[in-house]
Order: C-alpha cells, then structure tokens, then sequence
C-alpha cells in the first residue's frame, strides 16, 4: 500500500510538470504580441515595452519557462497587470469561496444521491424506483446554469416568499456570509447533477452486488436482511462510487465558473472570467493552475482510497 | 422408516420461477428423506433442479423464485410454514449451506475471521473476543496452516482451496444438525476435491452432522454417500441406499448415467452418454419426463406420469416398468445395453 502511494505520487510529478507547461503556453498561444493585447490596441509603444519587460517577454522561450516554473514552485504566481497585487493574494481571496461551495455541492450530492440510490435499488422495479430514477435523468439532463436561473426566478418573481427567507435572495458582493441560507440556492444548483449521477451509480452498483454469491452466504447465516442489505451489500457497493464522488468533487473546483457568475459570488470562476474579460494574463494562468492543481491531487486522492477501499484489486 | 429417525423429510416439494415467458417449475414433487447423522446424495444433469431444491429447504429463493407446495420438515416440524425470523434461526445454526463457488462466495470487504465470527455472534450471543477466538478454533479444525495469521485476512489472499475451507469453517462454526453442501469441490483441482471431500467427512463424523451432498459426480457419491436421490427434471426418479444403487440401478436413466460413468471394475470398450438432452422446462413431456430419451419408452410413458414408488425396503423409483400397469415386453432388462441401442 505505501509503495503504491509513493508510485503514484510520483506519477503525478509529470503530471503537475505538463499542467505548467500548458498553462504556461496560455499566454504565447493566442496569436498576436500578449503584451500588446495587455496594454490595448491602441497604447503607445513605450507602454507596452513596459509590460514586455516586467513579463520578461524578451527572454528566451526556455529562459521564460524556467523562470515561471521557479517562481511557481516558490509559490510566487506573478502580479496582476491590472490591480498590480500579487495573484497569489487575488487567488487566496477567492479560493475557500470556491472550495466552500464545492464542498458543500458534494455534501449535498452524496446525502440525497446515496439516499436516492439505495432507495431505488431496495425498491427495484416498483414505482417508487421509477419515480426517483425519472428525477435523476432530469437532475442529470439540466444544465446546472439553466436550473439556477430557474431557482432565482421561482424564489424572486411573485414576491410570495415570506419574510424568513428573503436572504436567500440575498446574493453575496465577496465570500460567504453570515447567513447559512445565502448558500442554498447556488449548493443546489451545483450539487443536483452530482446527486443524480451518484444516485444512478448505487442504484446499480447496489443491485450489481444484492445479486452476488457472497450475499446468498450472508443469508445462509442467518444474518438479517437489513444487515444484508446495508453492511454487506452496501460496503461493496460504495468501492465504484467512492470515485464517483471524488471526480465530481474535481469536476466542481473547476466547474463553477456559471453558478458562480449567475449568483454573483466572488470565488475563482468569477475571478477568471473577469480577468479574461480584462486580460489580465497572470491571473488567468494563475487560476488555471491552481485549479488544474487542485484536480490532480483530488484525482490522486480518490486513486488512493479507492485501492484502500477496495482490497480485491491484486497489489501487483 | 420411523420419521424420528429422519432429520429432513421432503415431501412433494414445488418450487417455481414465475418468468417472463411464464412459470418454470424447475422443482417439480420432489420427496426424499434424510436419515440422522447419515450423507444423500443429490444426484443430475445441469438444469435437474438440485440446487433449487437446496435453497427451498433454507427458503434462500431469489426473486422470481417462489415455493408453491409441498412439506420440508426438518426434526419434524415442517418448516416450510416458519417465519422468517424463525428460519433464520436455523440458518446457519441447525442447516448450514456451502456453495459451488469459493472464489465469490466470500464477501471480499470482510476478513475471514468476520465472516466466521459472524456466526457465531448471531447464533451463539458470544462477545467480540470470545467470537474471534471460536474462529480461529475453526479455523484450526479445517486445516488451516497459522489461523491466528489467516484469520486477519481477506478472502483475496487466499487460494480456492483454501476459501472453501473457511465457507467449511463458517458452514460448521454453530455445531449445524445438517450440512448442505452444493458441488463444493467441483471448482477446485483434483488434489484439493479429495481433501475438501475428506475435510467434510471426517467433520461429518466428529460433529455427528447430517450432509446432504450435491454432485453430478457419481464417484463422489460412492465415495461419501450412504443414500442417493437421482434427479431428472425437477423430480426424484430414483432413491435408494448408495450399495443398491451402484450394484442394482433400476431407472433407465440412473443405468444411463452410470454407463456415462468410467469404471475400472469391469472391461468397458467405450462410454456410452445418454442420448438426447433435457427436455426445456417450458416444454416438459407430458407423461414420464424421461420418454423422448429412454430406449424403453412406451404409449404409457409418452401418455402419463409414473408415481415415486417405494419397496418394503424403501427404495423409491418412478418408472412404469416396476408397475403392474407396464405395456412394454414383461421381461424388459435395463441393464442390457444390446436392447438399448437396438431400440434408443
Ligand atoms: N432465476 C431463475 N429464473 C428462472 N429459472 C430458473 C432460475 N434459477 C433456476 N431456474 C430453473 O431451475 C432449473 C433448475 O436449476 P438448478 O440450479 O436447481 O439446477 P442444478 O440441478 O443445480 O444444476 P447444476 O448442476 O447446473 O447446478 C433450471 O433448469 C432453470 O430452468
Ligand atoms: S417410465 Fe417409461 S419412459 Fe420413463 S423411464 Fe420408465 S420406461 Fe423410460
Ligand atoms: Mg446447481
């Protein structure tokens, strides 16, 4: 088990290495002088040398990179041309907003994806298991921007909401506030299309292993059905969704960008969109590593638990 | 036979399969008896409906699978009418089970040593370490090499042998009345067959257990068994002790199968298999299920269903040649096998 993690520590060493390259080659990839884009069309000459030599655009390709690499391995993500701070701090005031949200989207997708699924594969084939499988195709098919435009129109339009819940309208200028409720609304729109997926998986996962033999010598024991179902069956079920889970907490650091727009917070996604919107370079890449990052080790995470979790897969 | 000295007693059991293209009576009046302390075995094609008939005794049916009739008493009480909080009792406690399968027949998230415990914590109320230490007993007495090692393990460190050692070590942990054991060596290599084999009979002896054996190897069921119950079609054509059967077989089909069988007592030119195959349980004969493959079958046979039958010395067949209504030649042999190719 400590071998394989030192392995796939290791493995990711690349894997970081590449993020950087790619991330670094963001800003020679759009075609024109970056500089020049950064100062405007129309800025004078001597401004954008200006930029030219703070970006240290001069420098040799391989002299940049190295540079870049060095300074981000220190943890030194370069300074907004725009606000002029370093994007490390634009980042650190952003970050937990982000990861808040994330974390409480998958809190929510694996409450009510777990209860659904377990539900449904206890139930199978009766209505019940139709319904809530209906629901989860339509969780999984909405596109989450779209049913969070949906949830500001149900609770803002028709001024019926009584006076208890006006702070969930209350849509938040930076980070989380003082009133748990201003986060509802944006962990459900992010938070439904995890719950269906996950939902989905434990269905069949559930219903994969209830048909497994080591179930029938659970039952040969004399062991009760309802340990049946959620000890033995349910621990062998939750290997695959484990992962399930993990990616989609991965997937949430970086796909927040909408919701996060729509509801006006002020996490990463909003802070790349509108650094890309000002061309503000550093910033961009700065968040695009970080977020690439976050996603490697998360994946890295799951990698681990899920060969902890599950001792069938030979340790070779 | 007195009942008393029964422990199972299975009388005209059904058990269905309610399916899309309608009711699969894969166990079809099936009747034996299992006397104390003594081995069966349950003998078949693929598709006899052995198996099933084992689950029914337990009431482990999975879903489409429904009993529909008959009586399994087990010491007496007809236990097809438990609760199913009564029947967990016995599982596991007084009618143990173990499966064709060691390698997934252990669940893989649990040591070995849980799964034992299991058990024994249900059946026997006894604490943590009490528990542990009754498994790691077990273990010892299945021939398991370091069971302090092995009982800390997970099933996927060990080999099949040695899984179904422990199915064999969870099956005896509760000191069961009855061991039903279904093909319990047909996945594991020749060397490991006759040790598990061995394993189960000398535990047999040492505990004074009951077994009841599933196979479609004839030689096991001489090597271990005192009575057979030959099954064809979801029914018990043939029952009798194991010495009867192997020296006097009297259904056309136990000849069959043991003609099937190489043996070394006697000179044999070549194996002769039984002709034809298993009628498909959507299209059963209408008479004796065995007619469209036997070299006897006559109007009577393809017409109606022979009883099970038994002699003053409780031998059971079911076949129209030992009643008195038989409309083939009076002096049929059905151990000639000249008569049977002439007319099969
Ligand atoms: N889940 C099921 N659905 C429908 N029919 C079933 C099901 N399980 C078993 N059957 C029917 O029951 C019959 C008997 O099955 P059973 O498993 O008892 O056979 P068996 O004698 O144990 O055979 P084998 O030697 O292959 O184990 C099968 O032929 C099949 O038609
Ligand atoms: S009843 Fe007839 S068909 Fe059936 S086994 Fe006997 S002789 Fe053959
Ligand atoms: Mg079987």
């Amino acid at each position: 088990m400590t071998k394989f993690i030192i392995r796939r520590l290791l493995q990711t060493i690349p894997v970081l290495l590449g993020v950087t390259i790619l991330v670094f080659s963001l800003m020679h990839l759009i075609p024109g002088d970056p500089a020049q884009i950064i100062a405007g069309e129309a800025a004078p000459e001597r401004q954008v040398e200006q930029i030219r030599e703070r970006l240290g655009l001069n420098d040799p390709l391989h002299v940049q990179y190295g540079t870049f690499l060095g300074n981000v391995v220190t943890g030194d993500l370069g300074t907004s041309v725009r606000s002029s701070r370093p994007v490390a701090d634009e980042i650190g005031a952003r970050f937990w907003v982000t990861v808040e949200l994330a974390v409480y989207s998958t809190i929510l997708s694996v409450f009510m994806g777990l209860i659904a699924g377990i539900v449904s594969a206890v139930r199978h084939y009766t209505l019940t298991d139709v319904a809530i499988m209906v629901v989860a195709l339509f969780g999984l098919s909405m596109p989450n921007f779209w049913l969070g435009l949906m949830l500001i129109q149900w609770f803002a339009i028709g001024n019926w909401i009584p006076e208890s819940l006006q702070p969930f309208l209350q849509m938040r200028a930076s980070g989380w506030g003082d009133d748990w409720r201003q986060v509802i609304l944006p962990v459900i729109t992010l938070g439904t299309a995890g719950a269906a997926i996950i939902a989905r998986m434990t269905r069949s996962s559930m219903l994969e292993v209830i048909s497994q033999d080591y179930i029938r010598t659970a039952r040969a024991k004399g062991v009760k059905e309802r340990v049946v179902v959620y000890q033995h069956a349910l621990k062998n079920a939750l290997i695959p969704v484990v992962t399930v889970v993990g990616l989609e907490f991965g997937a949430l650091l970086g796909g927040t960008v909408l919701t996060e727009t729509i509801f006006a917070i002020n996490g990463m996604g909003r802070l790349t969109i509108d650094a890309i919107r000002q061309r503000d370079f550093p910033v961009v890449q700065g968040t695009v590593l970080v977020i690439s990052v976050l996603f490697v080790m998360v994946n890295l995470l799951v990698d681990i638990s899920y060969r902890f979790l599950n001792k069938r897969i030979d340790l070779n | 036979m007195n009942s008393s000295e029964n422990i199972l007693e299975i009388r005209e059991l059904r058990t269905s399969f309610f399916t899309d293209e309608g009711e699969v009576k894969a166990v079809d009046g099936v009747s034996f008896e299992l006397p104390r302390g003594k081995t069966i075995g349950i003998v078949g094609e693929s598709g006899s409906g052995k198996s099933i008939t084992a689950l029914s005794i337990l009431n482990l049916l999975a879903k489409p699978g429904e009993i529909k009739g008959g009586e399994i008493r087990f010491k007496g009480e007809n236990i097809l009418t438990y609760s199913e909080k009564q029947m967990r009792e016995i599982r596991g406690n007084d009618i143990s089970m173990i499966f064709q399968e060691p390698m997934t027949s252990l669940n893989p998230v649990y040591t070995v040593g849980q799964q034992i415990m299991e058990s024994i914590r249900i059946h026997q109320g006894l604490n943590k370490r009490e528990a542990k230490l009754k498994a790691i007993e077990m273990l010892k007495l299945v021939g398991i090499p370091s069971p302090e090692k092995r009982v800390d393990q997970y099933p996927f460190e060990l080999s099949g042998g040695m899984r179904q050692r422990v199915m064999i070590a969870i099956a005896l942990s509760c000191n069961p009345d009855m061991l039903i054991a279904d093909e319990p060596t047909t996945a594991l290599d020749v060397t490991i067959q006759a040790q598990i084999l061995d394993l189960i009979r000398e535990l047999q002896n040492k505990l004074n257990m009951s077994v009841m054996m599933i196979t479609h190897d004839l030689g096991v069921v001489a090597e271990t068994c005192d009575y057979v119950a030959v099954m064809y079609a979801g029914q018990v054509v043939e029952f009798s002790d194991v010495r009867t059967l192997f020296k006097n077989p009297r259904h056309p089909y136990t000849v069959g199968l043991l003609n099937s069988l190489p043996r070394h007592d006697i000179e044999q030119e070549k194996l002769k298999p039984i002709n034809g195959t298993v009628p498909s349980p959507h299209n059963m004969p209408k008479g004796c299920r065995f007619a469209p493959r036997c070299p006897f079958a006559t109007e009577l046979c393809r017409e109606s269903l022979p009883e099970l039958v038994a002699d003053e010395n409780n031998n059971q067949i079911r076949c129209w040649i030992y009643s008195d209504e038989w409309d083939g030649d009076p002096e049929v042999n059905v151990h000639d096998s000249e008569e049977r190719t002439a007319k099969g």
